[in-house]
């Protein structure tokens, strides 16, 4: 039982501090709550749901980010915005954050950025 | 597992089927015959009952992202609420469709991939006027206004709380409410008195024998009067809709036009349309509906001046929808089937034949005295049975001619020729799945010289989908009728017409299409008329009349196409776009002013035989 205690403790601890950090939001947190007894893996679903979904997107966007010919950023802009929706979910703050910073660039059409 | 089967057996009064006791709420719409309880409600005329209402509430979730779905549905399952989720746009309308009442709203993402989250709403608020709420990331105002123009009832972005969701059942409500107004400020002060009886009534018969479906029968008769009801499920709740299948709407469009759409009110049309079941809140909430579109077409073919067409859109898969108009009261939504869809890519080639052909005919047609088209088409697109609206895009483009593409407005005095370019594309969608009749029609550029003068005036051709859910399984196709007849009122080539009249047949057969088939409201006379044209435009009478075009597929959503405004154009191509998955609708309108009621629309039928 300490063990498990003690993993909680961990657990909270890693979990204020992203929170400090301003990786995770309040989102984080109301999933958190909506975890309960009838479905005890809440969370846990949906961080992964949203890691599959993530990695599709960012997949996609460095494929297109790595078009010779030229890149569309239109579809980048599209990747990134369903990113951005996605992590909203989670409460990813930071990635959405960077999201939109990514738009700007994308609507500057500044591969570089 | 605990399937919402709230049977009046059980004592409880309650007007959602939920189960406070369990938490495992089944995703599945209940079809029981729950869900009549659903208005008693709303209707908040007397009910104590009104503390149990939000719970089970029935939510339909549409967003492409899952993690989304899964969050949503978590949260909606904690406020009580039922669930269900879908990533589709198109699957959710099919979804809806299958159960007209088996939704009490739809809360939806704004970027979809497969269709825009404004059209979904736009559809939803025609076909099953549901309230919609949008959800998105991005909160921009602009994107919010958007979505208050398309209809949506609440807009909230992500991420979403629990505390919001919890309210959602607030707009359910006031909806329910709102209709009841609406239909006794429309009717008048007397309807309030039936209304609010016929709410007693319920109220009464749900109370009292809360515990048998005699009570809902009851409930159901009295306030339906609707024995023939084909779509609904025994248990529909008291606002169970009215099926408005082509002929209804036939009627009721007829009705209109005769009253004269400025004088048109629901006691009249009911009247004329001499439907003894049918009631004057239907009338009313129809009545509604149609304005509303008709007003939405208008804007939208002030946007679309440059086209005289209407594109119709094709619907290609199983949900396609199309959507338009910010009101919701009217939408047009095609279904559309994957197995049923012609594409009329055909029609392309011979769109530009037709060009040419108009091209040189049109010279020709110069001074002949056409008369102001004025027709309404509607094109009912069907979908599954339940489909209330349809999709109609037409595309009109004018076909660029040599001395420039123009669409004579006319005038009274304006001899008023309707190119059609484009041969309308239909398509359909076999039902088993919603049919989706796409017309495209081209206009032909009129002839140049002369029609150019009547630039002043605008043409536009109005499409009014109406929202008529068409019983009828026919559909006629539209193209040999009122291809036939249109074209013969643009340009008299007659190889145009052959082509047209080619191209139409070679769609119909193509068309999969089970019980459709075309009405045409005055289709002789119609014909008739344009032949009078010697050909050469139309006779204003002939377009005068209401030309509906229905598709009938199961339901039929007959679309009035209004002609109102023809507008001279300059086209350099002909644009005839042939759609994907999603429909576009370009709706012109037509003013009548000069020869005729500027409201009045005419519908063209038209139906796919199968």
């Amino acid at each position: 039982m300490d063990v498990v205690n003690q993993l909680q403790r961990q657990f909270i601890d890693y979990s204020a501090s992203l929170h400090r950090e301003g990786f995770l939001d309040d989102q984080f947190t109301q999933l958190q709550k909506l975890q309960d007894d009838n479905s005890p893996d809440f969370v846990v679903e949906v961080a992964s749901l949203f890691f599959e979904d993530c990695e599709k997107l960012i997949n996609n966007m460095a494929r297109a980010l790595e078009q010779q010919q030229g890149v569309d950023f239109k579809q980048v802009d599209a990747s990134v915005h369903q990113l951005k929706g996605s992590s909203s979910s989670i409460g990813a703050m930071r990635v959405k954050d960077v999201c939109i910073a990514f738009r700007s660039f994308c609507e500057a059409q500044n591969r570089e950025g | 597992p605990f399937h919402f089967s709230f049977s009046y057996a059980s004592n409880l009064p309650v007007f959602y089927p939920f189960n406070p006791y369990n938490k495992n709420i089944s995703k599945k719409p209940t079809t029981s015959p729950k869900k009549k309880n659903m208005v008693l409600a709303e209707s908040g005329f007397s009910s104590p009952r009104n503390d149990a209402f939000p719970a089970g509430l029935r939510v339909l979730v549409v967003d492409d992202d899952p993690t989304w779905l899964k969050i949503l549905e978590k949260m909606l399952k904690k406020c009580s609420y039922e669930v269900t989720t879908c990533c589709l746009a198109r699957e959710a309308l099919n979804l809806l469709r299958e159960r007209k009442d088996g939704y009490d709203i739809v809360i939806s993402d704004v970027n979809m991939p497969d269709m825009d989250g404004f059209k979904l709403l736009e559809h939803v608020g025609l076909e099953m006027d549901l309230p919609v709420i949008m959800m998105s990331v991005d909160g921009e105002t602009s994107r919010v206004m958007k979505g208050v123009q398309h209809g949506a009832c609440d807009y909230l972005l992500k991420p979403i709380r629990m505390k919001e969701l919890r309210n959602i059942w607030q707009h359910v409500f006031r909806k329910k409410i709102h209709e009841v107004r609406d239909i006794e400020s429309l009717e008048g002060f007397e309807s309030i008195q039936m209304t609010r009886s016929g709410y007693d009534l319920f109220d009464d018969g749900h109370f009292l024998s809360g515990d048998d479906t005699t009570s809902g029968r009851k409930r159901k008769d009295a306030d339906n009067k609707h024995d023939d009801r084909e779509l609904s499920d025994p248990s529909s709740t008291k606002k169970a809709r009215v099926v408005w299948t082509v002929d209804l709407h036939q009627k009721f469009v007829k009705a209109v036009n005769l009253i004269g759409f400025d004088k048109v009110g629901p006691k009249k049309i009911l009247d004329l349309m001499n439907v003894p079941w049918l009631t004057r809140e239907n009338v009313a909430s129809h009545l509604q509906k149609y304005r509303l579109y008709l007003s939405r077409l208008q804007k939208e073919s002030d946007i679309k001046n440059s086209f005289i067409g209407m594109k119709h859109s094709d619907l290609p898969s199983k949900d396609s929808t199309a959507s338009f108009g910010p009101n919701k009261a009217m939408n047009m939504i095609p279904d559309d089937v994957p197995n049923g869809t012609y594409s009329f890519s055909a029609s392309n080639s011979l769109a530009q034949n037709v060009d040419l052909k108009g091209q040189g005919d049109l010279k020709g047609i110069t001074s002949a005295p056409v008369a102001e088209p004025k027709g309404a088409l509607s094109i009912d697109i069907h979908d599954s049975h339940e489909a209330k609206s349809t999709q109609m895009s037409f595309d009109h483009s004018l076909g660029s001619v040599d001395s420039a593409v123009s669409f004579a407005s006319f005038n009274s005095t304006t001899p008023l020729q309707y190119p059609w370019t484009e041969i309308p594309e239909i398509q359909f969608k076999q039902e088993c799945e919603p049919l989706h009749l796409e017309n495209g029609f081209s206009q032909l550029p009129l002839p140049g010289p002369s029609m150019i003068e009547n630039e002043a005036n605008r043409s536009r051709i109005e499409v009014k989908p109406l929202l008529d859910e068409c019983r009828s399984n026919f559909v006629e196709h539209l193209g040999p009728v009122g291809a036939e007849d249109l074209f013969p009122i643009q340009s008299k080539s007659q190889s145009l017409n052959n082509q047209v009249f080619d191209l139409i047949s070679a769609t119909k057969s193509s068309m999969k299409t089970q019980d459709v088939g075309l009405n045409y409201l005055a289709d002789s006379e119609f014909a008739l008329r344009n032949l009078n044209a010697s050909g050469v435009g139309v006779p204003l009478a002939t377009l005068s009349e209401d030309l509906q075009i229905c598709w009938l597929q199961g339901d039929c959503y007959p679309m009035n196409y209004g002609l109102q405004d023809l507008e001279c154009p300059t086209y350099d191509n002909p644009a005839l776009m042939a759609e994907t998955p999603f429909h576009l609708y370009d709706v012109l309108r037509f003013d009548h002013e000069h020869l005729f009621d500027p409201t009045e629309n005419y519908a063209i039928d038209q139906g796919l035989f199968a």
